[in-house]
């Protein structure tokens, strides 16, 4: 896949998200609390990859969840708060 | 799913265009995959640096061999090494196979239409290929884009007459000698005539740059088919 700015979708969250999660993510379904567009996760809009990556609904740009990879360590945030999860993955 | 980094052992190289390569590998301990499904491919520097990206698997399953196609961009370090400095017998590192969303599955009976946009006919290739090793009759047809003639992938794969899969392939900026079409980008009466020829609950599977993924979307919802049934995979 191309390494350009413009954004990817929720196919590209499969491996990331493998390091924490132990079923497939992709074909999670999805529903956007902001705008209630439903779908699975491999439809969201992917930017990134840095700082990380940041997956948001295609209907109206809510941000579904963010995940930032450390060294030692897999930060995930639900929406668009900021609190987040720090999974030990080494 | 605990996936972990597996050893990948570079095979061979082969040229599908100018700048596009099939590259084969072994994966000790490979368990399979879907079509339509990709890997995750690290590179790790002298220095340690790691890079990760991912590309999508070219064929169906075939033991602990996989292929992959990377498209050597300017821009992308990892391709254009990929592409053309990593030597045969080196290793680099696959994580897989991931994602169930974008897959074709063989027991799939319906038509399908597949939308390729350049390099984004790699997974499209993976089903076409496992279309014909279960010798389905399922009528599969694939629209592809490309800039000009010799930016054709897997040109054997798609010339080789199985009649239950056809080729329409959309020339963008030079078509080839005789053609009735003026080169241009893609259009709702390039996509009307495959449509047709859809069952309501056909799949249709659209991957691509993304902008080109896009106008799809949009040309195929705009005709009226349900956004449920269009699958899509943007690369970029």
């Amino acid at each position: 896949m191309a390494d350009t700015a413009a954004h990817r979708d929720g196919n590209c969250l499969a491996g990331p998200l493998s390091e924490i999660l132990s079923v497939e993510p992709t074909t999670a379904w999805w529903r956007c609390p902001e705008c209630g567009q439903t779908g699975t996760l491999a439809e969201l809009h992917v930017y990134g990859p840095d700082p990380g990556l940041t997956a948001r609904c295609p209907g109206c740009a809510y941000i579904a969840l963010r995940l930032v990879r450390e060294d030692q360590h897999v930060w995930l945030t639900l929406g668009s708060g900021t609190g987040a999860f720090r999974f030990t993955t080494a | 799913m605990a996936l972990t980094w597996r050893p990948a052992r570079l095979l061979e190289r082969h040229a599908q265009t100018a700048t596009a390569r099939t590259l084969v590998l072994s994966v000790p301990g490979w368990a399979g995959h879907l079509p339509g499904q990709h890997v995750d491919v690290r590179l790790t520097a002298d220095d340690g640096y790691q890079a990760v990206r991912s590309y999508s698997l070219a064929a169906p399953t075939n033991g602990e061999r996989i292929e992959l196609g990377v498209q050597s961009v300017p821009d992308g370090e990892v391709s254009l090494y990929l592409a053309d400095a990593l030597p045969v017998g080196a290793d680099v590192e696959v994580r897989g196979p991931l994602g169930n969303w974008f897959v074709w599955r063989p027991a799939q009976t319906e038509p399908a239409l597949l939308v390729a946009g350049g390099s984004g006919v790699v997974p499209l290739a993976a089903m076409i290929g496992a279309h014909r090793r279960v010798r389905s009759r399922s009528p599969l047809h694939l629209l592809y884009s490309v800039r000009a003639p010799e930016d054709v992938w897997y040109r054997s794969l798609l010339t080789d007459d199985d009649p239950s899969l056809d080729v329409s392939i959309i020339h963008t900026r030079k078509a080839p000698p005789g053609s009735d079409r003026l080169p241009g980008r893609i259009t709702a009466a390039d996509l009307a005539g495959p449509a047709a020829r859809l069952k309501p609950t056909s799949p249709v599977y659209v991957c691509g740059p993304t902008a080109f993924v896009e106008v799809v979307g949009d040309l195929l919802t705009g005709m009226g088919l349900d956004p449920a049934t269009i699958r899509t995979e943007r690369f970029g």
